[in-house]
């Protein structure tokens, strides 16, 4: 046993460098040529199926799954690709089993749905690891496009564009692309820096630039981008976070489950990363799943996720909920936190508050209980960063208010991914919309 | 429990599964190892005539085609009658048989078309005690080329011929085993019968290619980039099988020949299936090869179960059952009228059955009922035609249902006669026979 696993404190190394490392391995492995025929098999190649209607970006599954079952894996990528740029991801991350997956009709018939997750990867792979050189580029159109944000939205509109003809320049704030597929999501749904070699993959077909370091409201302005360029995509996600607001929430020790999440992602070394001993995750969406079952590989000995609603309200899906479960993690739920417990500045202790649900009204009970803690991680929810759009760009609901092809109320600005009030916070979504958005701007420009 | 016991062409077996003649019933190993896991009988590896024995390839003699998670669907070989000398075969043979006295043996036997070819091996094989023998006269690849196999059984006036000099230089009864690869296996099975065969075989394999290496261009299975046609057999074969069996059966000419069912038979319910289109027995090879001897244990117990279950006591209340029941399109019921009919409950809503009649049959299936993908059979369009039923994935989700005397079908608008009815006497048919 690794001496450090029973200290308290928040302290990294917990357990041995290659316990770590098997931990984080792939979640869901992928699967061999053999495994893949067997389970393309399973399709019936339904008309007009369930499984396309799930999906956000509509991939013709049947037909790519059909394209695998008679070995022709890169034409299964294509028809993969044509609607999803970064269906390597999706396969990865997205919750099919609650898109496709669910409505496969052989989950209806017999509980277990034709594993088109893995499939997706099995086609997807095989293009990436092939090199496969898919698409070429329309000739110059003569347009400049301007992206804001290198995640999945922006890749996803940036390549549609690229490849009508259009020039695009990203303009990103971080140092390194892929967005929440670089600095979100739990390290075991994507291994082997898979979200870089996406991004060098989308960056292959040409005329996408991507400047870094480049924030809107700080040296970037929407209004120059406007005039300096035909049009303009804002992909930029949701870059604030919502902070806990109670006594304690500055305490050493409360970390933002977002920043955590992050930080494991760009560690060369997991061992680096520091984790408390017994742990409460505050929040119940995907975001607290990934932090909590994260902190537990990476040797936290307690770690209870704290919701302030039932099983049936949270975010994060079933799936994930027994994911984290069968790793470990404790999932209350009716409670809501009250105070952050300290001693010389450091956590100690959470309290929380039980709570109930009254005509629809969530409200606390006045009864308290206490969870030793030496680290909080706070996942409550993040939220758009609106200090550089400006008064043209209108919001609803906090977040940026678009028509159906992703236009906002701002001249010649589309907007797609977390960052607009339509669709659901997912990678997949955030694809289909900058897709979409590429095609009105596209279609915009050949007027 | 049911008693299958089976005398075939005077040849007994404690059970109708024999395995047929090729790689599994080539030397006493595998025979024996046959016998002990419960075979009936064997057909011992086809013999040829004294002298040099046959050589085979020394790459691969077999191909194939797989379904779902690689099953066997169906094999092809090129292999050829048995590479070992006659006499170590007929030693051998003549052990087994002393060691085994209640199985069938019965020896293949493949040599030129020249009676003293057969009058020379005729004896040898007699003399081992072998319940009876079978002609070859089905290989289709590489002996054919030496006029032997598929290309006697090609010819009826040959097969007869071959047939009478066997039956009159032996005592031993003669089964001749025949090939798919004609047009029609009425004519050598009646020439079969007119040379005195105590019973007819088949099939042997079918002609084949199984498939086209497609970076070198070589057939499958390839022998240093070349290929040749083989012979296919295994699952794929059965209903060509079953159509000639019975085609046998119900031939007035040879209606009473005995026949050893062969042709894909995997499982106990393959076996009750040629058994009542008139097949006295089965015989068994690609099941074998890809499951080993065991599977006979399932096949007997299969079988006795189901008789036991269907009240048949013997065999014999099995054998050509289902053989008046073939008939020629010609007297088919034409005033039996089906509808299909989807269960909703059972229905997954893949829509298979709704592309299949929508592209390619008579447009009978809905794909949406009041703005819900919904299917459900349109009476006023559906023929009747199974389709639905065959590509639909759930069992007994769509089923056929007649509809009574009296009903109206709605794509006629006619009502349904009680009648039978057939397209001899339909008014469409020019050369109907009036009525009298």
């Amino acid at each position: 046993m690794n001496s450090k696993q029973h200290m308290s404190g928040v302290v990294a190394g917990r357990l041995d460098p290659s316990d770590i490392a098997d931990n984080f391995q792939d979640l869901h492995p992928p699967l061999s040529a053999h495994e893949a025929i067997v389970a393309a098999d399973r399709c019936y190649f339904c008309h007009d199926a369930p499984c396309v209607t799930a999906c956000p970006t509509s991939i013709d599954i049947p037909m790519f799954i059909r394209q695998i079952s008679t070995g022709n894996p890169l034409g299964s990528a294509e028809t993969i690709f044509d609607q999803n740029i970064l269906g390597g991801m999706c396969a990865r991350v997205c919750p099919t089993e609650t898109l496709c997956e669910q409505v496969c009709v052989r989950e209806v018939a017999e509980g277990k749905p034709v594993k088109i997750g893995l499939l997706q990867r099995y086609a997807t792979d095989h293009a990436m690891d092939n090199g496969a050189d898919i698409y070429t580029r329309a000739p110059a159109t003569g347009n400049k496009v301007a992206v804001v944000g290198a995640g999945p939205a922006g890749l996803a509109c940036a390549h549609r564009l690229a490849l009508y003809g259009h020039d695009v320049v990203i303009f990103e704030s971080r140092e390194k692309p892929g967005g929440l597929n670089e600095f979100g999501i739990a390290a075991y749904k994507t291994v082997d820096g898979f979200a870089q070699r996406e991004v060098d993959f989308v960056l292959s077909i040409g005329g996408i630039d991507i400047q870094y370091g480049q924030e809107l409201g700080d040296g970037l302005s929407l209004e120059q981008l406007q005039s300096d360029y035909d049009a303009v995509f804002l992909g930029t996600g949701l870059a604030g976070v919502n902070a806990l607001q109670m006594p304690g929430a500055d305490a050493d020790g409360v970390v933002d489950a977002v920043d955590f999440i992050a930080g494991l992602r760009q560690s060369a070394d997991k061992s680096d990363i520091a984790v408390g001993r017994r742990i409460v995750v505050i929040g119940g969406g995907m975001t607290a799943i990934d932090a909590a079952v994260q902190a537990k590989l990476l040797g936290a000995e307690d770690v209870t996720i704290c919701y302030r609603r039932g099983k049936d309200q949270m975010n994060a899906s079933l799936f994930e909920q027994d994911l984290a479960t069968s790793r470990g993690v404790v999932i209350r739920h009716w409670l809501q936190p009250e105070q952050v417990n300290t001693t010389d500045g450091k956590v100690q202790s959470v309290t929380l508050e039980y709570t109930s649900q009254t005509d629809g009204k969530l409200v606390g009970t006045g009864e308290t209980m206490t969870i030793e803690a030496d680290q909080v991680l706070v996942a409550i929810g993040q939220k758009l960063e609106t200090s550089g759009l400006g008064s043209p760009v209108k919001l609803d609901g906090g977040r940026i208010a678009t028509d159906q092809n992703g236009r906002t109320s701002a001249d010649n600005v589309w907007a797609g991914g977390d960052c607009t009030n339509s669709g659901d916070d997912l990678t997949v979504t955030a694809v289909a919309q900058g897709r979409d958005a590429a095609e009105a701007i596209n279609d915009t420009l050949k007027r | 429990m049911a008693d299958i016991t089976n005398t075939f062409a005077g040849i007994k077996s404690p059970n109708p599964f024999w395995l047929a003649s090729a790689p599994p019933t080539d030397k006493a190993y595998n025979v024996e190892r046959a016998f002990k896991a419960g075979w009936g009988g064997v057909v011992w590896k086809t013999l040829g005539e004294e002298g040099p024995p046959a050589v085979n390839v020394n790459g691969p003699r077999y191909g194939a085609i797989w379904g779902a998670d690689r099953r066997l669907l169906g094999l092809n070989n090129i292999e050829l009658i048995t590479d070992r000398d006659l006499y170590v075969n007929l030693r051998e043979i003549k052990q087994v048989k002393k060691d085994w006295p209640d199985r069938a043996m019965v020896v293949s036997i493949m040599v030129p078309c020249e009676e003293a070819a057969w009058k020379a091996i005729l004896p040898l094989v007699e003399e081992t005690g072998a319940d009876g023998i079978e002609l070859n006269f089905g290989c289709p690849h590489g002996m054919s080329e030496r006029g032997m196999g598929s290309a006697v059984g090609q010819v009826p006036e040959y097969i007869e011929m071959v047939t009478r000099w066997c039956k009159a230089n032996t005592r031993m009864p003669v089964i001749v085993k025949l090939t798919p690869n004609i047009t029609d296996i009425r004519f050598p099975a009646r020439a079969a019968q007119a040379g005195g065969a105590d019973a007819v075989s088949l099939i042997n394999t079918v002609s084949s290619i199984t498939s086209v290496d497609l970076d070198s261009f070589s057939p499958e299975p390839s022998i240093d980039g070349k290929g040749s046609h083989g012979g296919y057999c295994g699952p794929a074969v059965k209903p060509i099988a079953l159509n000639m069996v019975a085609e046998i059966a119900r031939d007035a000419e040879t209606r009473d020949l005995p026949i050893s069912g062969i042709g894909g038979i995997t499982t106990w319910r393959d076996a009750a299936e040629f058994l009542a289109l008139g097949a006295g027995n089965v015989q068994v090879c690609t099941a074998a090869m890809t499951y080993g001897f065991k599977i006979v244990s399932e096949m007997i117990e299969g079988l006795q179960n189901w008789m036991d279950a269907k009240g048949h006591a013997s065999l014999d209340d099995v054998i050509g059952r289902a053989v008046p029941n073939v008939t020629d399109w010609q007297y088919l019921n034409l005033n039996y009228v089906t509808k299909a009919k989807i269960n909703q409950d059972l229905c997954i809503s893949c829509g298979r059955c709704h592309i299949a009649c929508e592209d390619t049959s008579h447009q009978a299936i809905t794909q949406e009922v009041n703005g819900v993908r919904r299917f459900e059979v349109i009476d006023e369009e559906c023929v009747g035609c199974n389709l639905c039923v065959n590509v639909c994935p759930v069992e007994n989700c769509i089923t056929m249902e007649p509809l009574a005397a009296g009903e109206t079908d709605k794509r006629t608008g006619e009502k349904v006669s009680g009648d039978y009815g057939n397209w001899t006497e339909h008014p469409n048919n020019p050369s109907r026979v009036a009525a009298e």
